[in-house]
């Protein structure tokens, strides 16, 4: 029974960090109705940036204190994404107001190569680390109820933490502000927007920039327990099936989804990798994804399409 | 009839020469007309006479290949949505346009996002001054529901209210950002009688009430003519008829138009 809740709690907190990509694209499908394939690669862009600002800054400066290096650094990063935030509206969506749905996606496929190329260019292609001080030893929990305990990665625990919060700012800044209910509008109808003074331009930099700040945490906190390196914008792709299973509009949705994708894929290797050979965690998630596409296309939360006749 | 104490003024809204084409089709041609500040203008015509091509031009969604627009003292030529909104002319639409996942309440603030002052990071920290504004605001709003009698339903996501319903919403959030003119699309189409009879007491009461200048396109002739102080009326995307509901009602061309001629 540890075990088998320490594979668990492993699960959730893997799927947290999915959640948080999958966060990203969420956002942005609700609010711009655009879904942005190239959120894997902000991901990889943010992180590289941040990674390299924590390594730049104090060497430019001569700051030794490594918390202030960290901030300025993720400041800095954020300011990269809100340029990149700007630059897209600018010279892709901008020019393709009023589109169909498809070729939206195709832009932002071609903004990915040109991100994941850039991110490259700009930070480096090397192996990076980001150090932001948590803690990394373990920590045992219910040792009394279980014999040895359960394992627990306190870093783990700290970006479930983290990512909790980030979700409940958000959900508030949606429900509860001025530019929230603006950016819902745009989502619902541009027309209506418009004609009500609500100027598309500034709302999609912003949504754009929202997203730049969920894919740069997520992108510390990957980048912290993995490294900074290419191939987070792969694993990013893993956000693709828990927006599936939760919903492309629904923010719990991408939540839920992404710890039911966790927790699923560390089960299914721990349990089922003897009996049909190991390597399920890498396509468990897509195939579950299928499943829910036959039985609930909509998610489990998203909004059902149901069109007039 | 209508309201008494209301005077009507200058002329606020000058549209000369507007012609519109997609492609080689006109769908205005050289058409002017004036509102004068406080009346209550209407356009009619039959289907596809571009009422609300005209409205569109007016609005900046549209911009006409040939005239000019004058809207107190400023001439322009081409406009866009935003900007006319920030000029204090606001909209509702033929095609119920409200964004539907939201409340009624939500829908309606949406209408103050020009007012709001303060900036994003003092909303998103719920700072003093984010919160007093946001009240304020609300107050306003709440005016606007007590006013269209739609208290029951604003906490109601707006896709699920019956259709007459949603027409008020959507005029009260054109009312919410307190507009000089207000540019109805149809606002009593697929209504019912007694719809169509409260929306036209809104729509007089805010006229009286707030002095807006109303302009708006309407079907029903019958409702035109009661509660209208001008009327323009299009055909073919040309100008056939302007005046009083009167003048408008006797004039050979219009009845043409609506009737059609016997040979």
């Amino acid at each position: 029974m540890g075990f088998f809740l320490e594979t668990f709690i492993g699960g959730l907190m893997t799927g947290m960090l999915y959640s948080l990509v999958a966060l990203g694209f969420v956002l942005i499908f609700k609010a711009s109705g655009v879904f942005n394939f190239a959120q894997g690669a902000m991901v990889l862009f943010a992180a590289l940036a941040m990674a390299r600002f924590a390594e730049w800054i104090p060497k430019l400066t001569g700051l030794t204190n490594p918390v202030v290096a960290n901030v300025l650094a993720f400041i800095a990063a954020f300011g990269v994404m809100v340029i990149v935030a700007w630059v897209i509206e600018r010279w892709v969506l901008g020019r393709l107001v009023n589109q169909e749905g498809i070729t939206l996606l195709m832009a932002t496929l071609g903004i990915t190569y040109f991100l994941e190329g850039l991110g490259q260019m700009l930070f480096g292609a090397d192996i990076y680390k980001i150090d932001v001080g948590m803690p990394k030893e373990p920590i045992l929990l219910l040792e009394k109820v279980f014999p040895g305990g359960i394992l627990v990665n306190s870093e783990d625990l700290i970006a479930a933490l983290i990512a909790a919060a980030l979700v409940a700012a958000l959900s508030l800044f949606f429900q509860k502000t001025a530019t929230g209910r603006a950016l819902r509008a745009v989502a619902d109808d541009h027309q209506a927007a418009q004609s009500i003074g609500i100027p598309l331009k500034n709302i999609w930099v912003i949504v754009w920039s929202v997203a730049g700040f969920v894919a740069l945490v997520a992108g510390v906190i990957w980048g912290s327990k993995l490294g900074v390196q290419f191939t987070l914008s792969l694993v990013a792709l893993k956000a693709l099936p828990v927006v599936i299973l939760g919903g492309l509009t629904s923010v719990p949705g991408a939540i839920l989804g992404g710890l039911i994708i966790g927790v699923g894929e560390k089960l299914s290797e721990v349990y089922l990798g003897s009996l049909i050979g190991g390597g399920i965690e890498i396509w468990f998630a897509y195939v579950l994804a299928l499943g829910f596409l036959f039985i609930r296309p909509q998610g489990l939360f998203g909004e059902r399409i149901i069109d007039r006749v | 009839m209508a309201a008494s104490d209301r005077k009507i003024g200058d002329v606020i809204l000058d549209v000369r020469n507007i012609s519109l084409r997609f492609g080689g089709v006109k769908a205005l041609t050289d058409i002017s007309f004036n509102v004068r500040e406080h009346e209550v203008r209407a356009i009619i015509g039959p289907n596809g006479a571009g009422k609300s091509s005209m409205l569109n031009c007016i609005n900046g969604v549209y911009n006409p290949q040939d005239g000019e627009i004058t809207y107190r003292g400023r001439t322009f030529h081409h406009l866009n949505a935003p900007q006319v909104a920030k000029m204090g002319i606001a909209r509702t639409f033929q095609n119920l346009a409200l964004f539907k996942g939201m409340s009624v309440l939500d829908n309606i603030m949406t209408g103050r996002n020009l007012k709001m002052k303060t900036g994003l990071f003092a909303q998103a920290l719920r700072l003093g001054p984010a919160e007093r504004e946001e009240i304020a605001h609300r107050e306003h709003v709440e005016r606007i529901i007590d006013f269209l009698e739609i208290q029951a339903w604003r906490k109601t996501p707006v896709g699920r209210l019956p259709y007459g319903l949603q027409k008020r919403v959507d005029l009260g959030r054109a009312l919410a950002m307190e507009p000089d003119v207000l540019l109805l699309d149809e606002p009593m189409a697929g209504m019912n009688v007694e719809e169509k009879q409260d929306m036209s007491r809104f729509i007089l009461d805010v006229n009286a009430e707030f002095g807006t200048t109303i302009v708006l396109i309407e079907h029903d002739m019958g409702v035109v003519m009661d509660i209208s102080d001008r009327v323009v009326v299009l055909d073919y995307g040309k100008k056939i008829g302007d005046g009083t509901p009167d003048e408008v009602r006797s004039n050979p061309e219009v009845i043409t138009a609506y009737l059609g001629t016997s040979h």
